[in-house]
This record gives C-alpha cells, structure tokens and sequence, in this order.
C-alpha cells in the first residue's frame, strides 16, 4: 500500500492539458484563458508555498508554530469573510464577528476532536491539527459568510418589516426572528446538503484524497465520517454565534434598528 | 388601570428642539405641516425609534426609565403605511373584539383573509386595529386615513374618537384634512421651520 510518488514531470504534463484548454477557449473566443491561466499559477505557486510551510511545521512540530500557523489561517478566513458580505457592518464589526465566531467553533471543535476522539500523540501534532483546522475553516468561512450576507441583506431589505414590528412592542429578537431563521438556514444548508449527498452523489474530496493515497476504505470512510460531523458542528456553532452577534449588532441598546451600522455596497 | 397623560420636556428630534408638550388622557392633539417637516420623525422618536434628545413621560414613568419594547406597547405609534410579516391577517391580530371589526366594516371572517389580497384602505383600517387590539396606552397616529374614501374616512375617525376618550388614551394625530382637524381635534399644533406652533383660531381652519 505504498503511495505511488508523484513526480513534477507527471505534473506538467496536467498543466499541459490545462494550458491546452486554456487554447482551446482563445480559439473559441470564449475569453476565459486569462482568468483561467491565472487560477491555474495560483494553484501551483499558494499550495507549493504551502507545502514548505508544511515541511517545516511537521519537522519542527512545536505548540507555538502550530498555534502560530492556526491564527494565521483565522484571520485570512476573517477577512474573506469580510469581503464576500454584501452590505458588511462597519467599524470592523463584520471581520470582528465572523472571526469570533470562526475561532469560537472552529478551534473548540477542532481540538476537542484532536483531544478526544483521534488522541494523536501529541495532541497538537501538526499532521492532523493543521489539515483538520484547515477543512473547518474552510468551511466555517463559507456559513459564516453566507449566513451573514444573508442577515445583514435581508434586514435591509425588510427594515420596514421589522420596525413595524418594533412599533407593536414587540423585542428585537422577536423582530427580526424570521431573519435570523433564514440567515441560520443559509449557512447550513450547504452543509447539510453536503452530509446528505455523500457517497451517492459525490465522492468526498478528503476521502478520495485518502484512497489515492494508499489508505483502505473502511479507514477512509471513518475519517470521512468523523470530519463530516466535525465540519457540521464547526459551521453550526460558528453560524450560531455569527448571527446572534450579527443581529444584535444591528439594533442599540432601546432596541431600535440602526441600518447605518451597515456599510453600502460597492459596485 | 388607570389612563395616563403623556408629556413631552425638552424633546428634539432632527430640526425640532425643545419640544415642551402635555397631552391629558384622552386628549386628541392633530399636528400638521409640510411634508418633509419632521411630523413623523417627532412621532417615530416618540416611540423610541430614533436617536433623540430629552424626555417623554406617560404618567409617573419615563421613556428612559422602562425597556423599549414596553414602552413601544404601551405608547403605540400606527405607521402612514402598514407592514405585516405573516401569510393571514390573523396571525397579526391574536386577540380581536368582534364589535371593532364590525365598528370598521369587517367580518369576523377577515381574520382568514391573505395579506397580499388586502387593498390600501384595509391594510390602513387592520393596522389601526391591529395596534388598538394591543392595548396601547397612548397613541400616535401617523395619518390614519390617509388611503381612505369619504364615508370610511368618517367611520374610522367616530371609531377612533370614540376608542380614544373611553380608555383615556392621549393621542397625537398627524392629519392634512383641514375638516378631519377640525372634526377631532382638541388642539391644533403645526410644524413650520423646526417649531411647534399652537392655532389658536381652530374655526380658521375649517
């Protein structure tokens, strides 16, 4: 069950069918060659930067690199974030919020996993801590940001709605609850659909990624198992703590709403 | 329960400062003025829905002093134009006395009725119900005919008056019509150039 090792000039020749492709547009004038050239640079240069990062972390494997490594990865999720709301809350409350809520749920779930259920030795070891976190970012990010984009939106959208509703006494939460119902939903239905459709559908990436490389698939079915539901909870918790922050936010202390707080969107 | 007064010290909103004002129960005050002169920006403060400065009191308690939803409930302010949330115009309206339905030309059977079908005058007539259904203690009304036509204009406002002064309600109505003025009004305030000013000369007016 050895890898078969991957060498450059098998690479290439993967590049090669791309750049082909990328011929193929031009010829076509679909006009996509640049773009997906670009993509395509990216790809190779962030994940081979990537791989160094790595080499060294596994090699060093020291608490404070990997937390190091960790923060890092949560405040470029924060800052995608950020950018991907359309009327985002200013004051550096929308990267505020959405990191919070990433840190809160990404990082508790990710090392309960660590600590309890896979018990690597040390807990922290970087070849399970860091792809493990990475995932949950990743998908944290997605509800987060979706979920939030979604508040903020609608809330704008229905701001009549809303402080009518204020006017019939009713609170904040009670206001704005349908909004909020429909932000939570936003940011987990991906989620949800994901868990719903593996192994029928789609081959998870991650389990996929495990069998080429050599692992049986029962093990690989485990751990696909194990970080769907990790996943899940990441992004559910931290779309929990996005929108309740995120709604309150938009109300002041007498319970009025306050859309000033949210930034108009660029075109 | 005993009914309250509502009084404003020293209250600005926008352009409008010092607003000093005192409405006894059941007292009805119309307000008018240009539009774009700040009437319903004094009446959304009112219920607490704007940043503003000062103090509004109904009765012994303050605005400041109890939670901005129980003060909204109590000190209800009914929009120029209605919002409503829900799919039925029940689900808006818990708790209705038949007698008010009728009083404003509905059927009990209105409560089944989807929003989307409503026309401007009902959703205007079932969002004065639908605040007055709250038990409010003071009122303030955002020109509540506004989308109406003559006959239902006169039933609304008899509907209103007569709510109002039994349950000693102080009320601040936003109103154009100079005869509407003069047929509720226990007082005549307008809004011009960021003050408050008393008409003396109601019969002026009409």
């Amino acid at each position: 069950m050895d890898v078969i090792v991957l060498s450059w000039w098998q690479l290439a020749l993967a590049a090669l069918l791309v750049v082909a492709l990328a011929g193929c547009t031009v010829v076509a004038r679909l006009g996509m060659a640049r773009s997906l050239l670009f993509a395509a640079a990216r790809t190779v240069i962030q994940l081979s930067l990537v791989g160094l990062v790595l080499e060294a972390l596994f090699a060093a494997s020291a608490l404070h690199w990997v937390a190091l490594m960790a923060f890092g990865m949560l405040l470029i999720a924060g800052r995608e974030v950020m950018a991907r709301q359309t009327r985002r809350l200013v004051g550096g409350w929308a990267f505020g919020i959405g990191t919070l809520a990433m840190f809160v749920s990404s990082f508790s779930v990710a090392v309960l996993t660590l600590t309890v259920v896979i018990g690597p030795d040390p807990w922290y070891r970087p070849q399970y801590a860091i792809p493990l976190l990475g995932m949950m970012l990743g998908n944290t990010m997605t509800g987060v940001a979706l979920a939030l984009d979604r508040l903020t939106d609608t809330a704008w959208r229905q701001r009549a709605v809303i402080e009518n509703r204020l006017m019939l006494g009713q609170r904040w939460q009670e206001a704005v609850g349908d909004i909020r119902r429909e932000a939570m939903r936003s940011g987990l239905m991906p989620t949800i659909n994901a868990m719903a459709a593996a192994g029928v559908v789609s081959l998870p990436g991650m389990m996929t990624g495990q069998i080429l490389a050599g692992s049986p698939p029962a093990l690989a079915v485990k751990y696909q198992i194990l970080v769907m539901f990790t996943l899940t909870l990441g992004t559910g918790f931290g779309t929990l703590v996005a929108v309740a922050a995120g709604s309150r936010r938009l109300f002041d202390d007498r319970q009025r709403l306050r859309l000033e707080r949210l930034a108009a969107p660029r075109h | 329960m005993c009914p309250h007064s509502l009084s404003l010290e020293r209250f600005a909103v926008g352009e409008l400062s010092n607003v000093d004002l005192n409405l006894a129960p059941g007292e009805i005050l119309c307000l008018s003025g240009a539009s774009g002169s700040g009437k319903s920006r004094l009446l959304r403060a009112l219920a607490d829905l704007e940043p503003h400065a000062g103090e509004a009191w109904l009765g012994e308690r303050a605005q400041s002093m109890i939670p901005a939803h129980e003060w909204r409930a109590q000190v209800m302010l009914v929009p120029a134009e209605s919002h409503w949330w829900a799919d039925h115009v029940g689900d808006h309206l818990p708790t209705v006395a038949p007698a008010d339905l009728e009083m404003l030309g509905f059927t009990p059977d209105v409560l089944d009725w989807q929003v989307a079908r409503l026309s401007s005058g009902e959703r205007q007539r079932l969002a004065l119900l639908r605040a007055v259904a709250r038990g409010p203690r003071a009122l303030l009304l955002d020109e509540p005919t506004a989308n109406l036509d003559g006959v239902t204009i006169r039933r609304v406002e008899a509907w209103l008056v007569e709510r109002i002064r039994a349950r000693g309600w102080p009320t601040l109505w936003v109103a154009h019509d100079t005869g509407q003025i003069a047929r509720v009004a226990d007082r005549h305030w307008c809004l011009r150039d960021g003050q408050l000013v008393e008409e003396e000369e109601m019969s002026a007016w009409t």
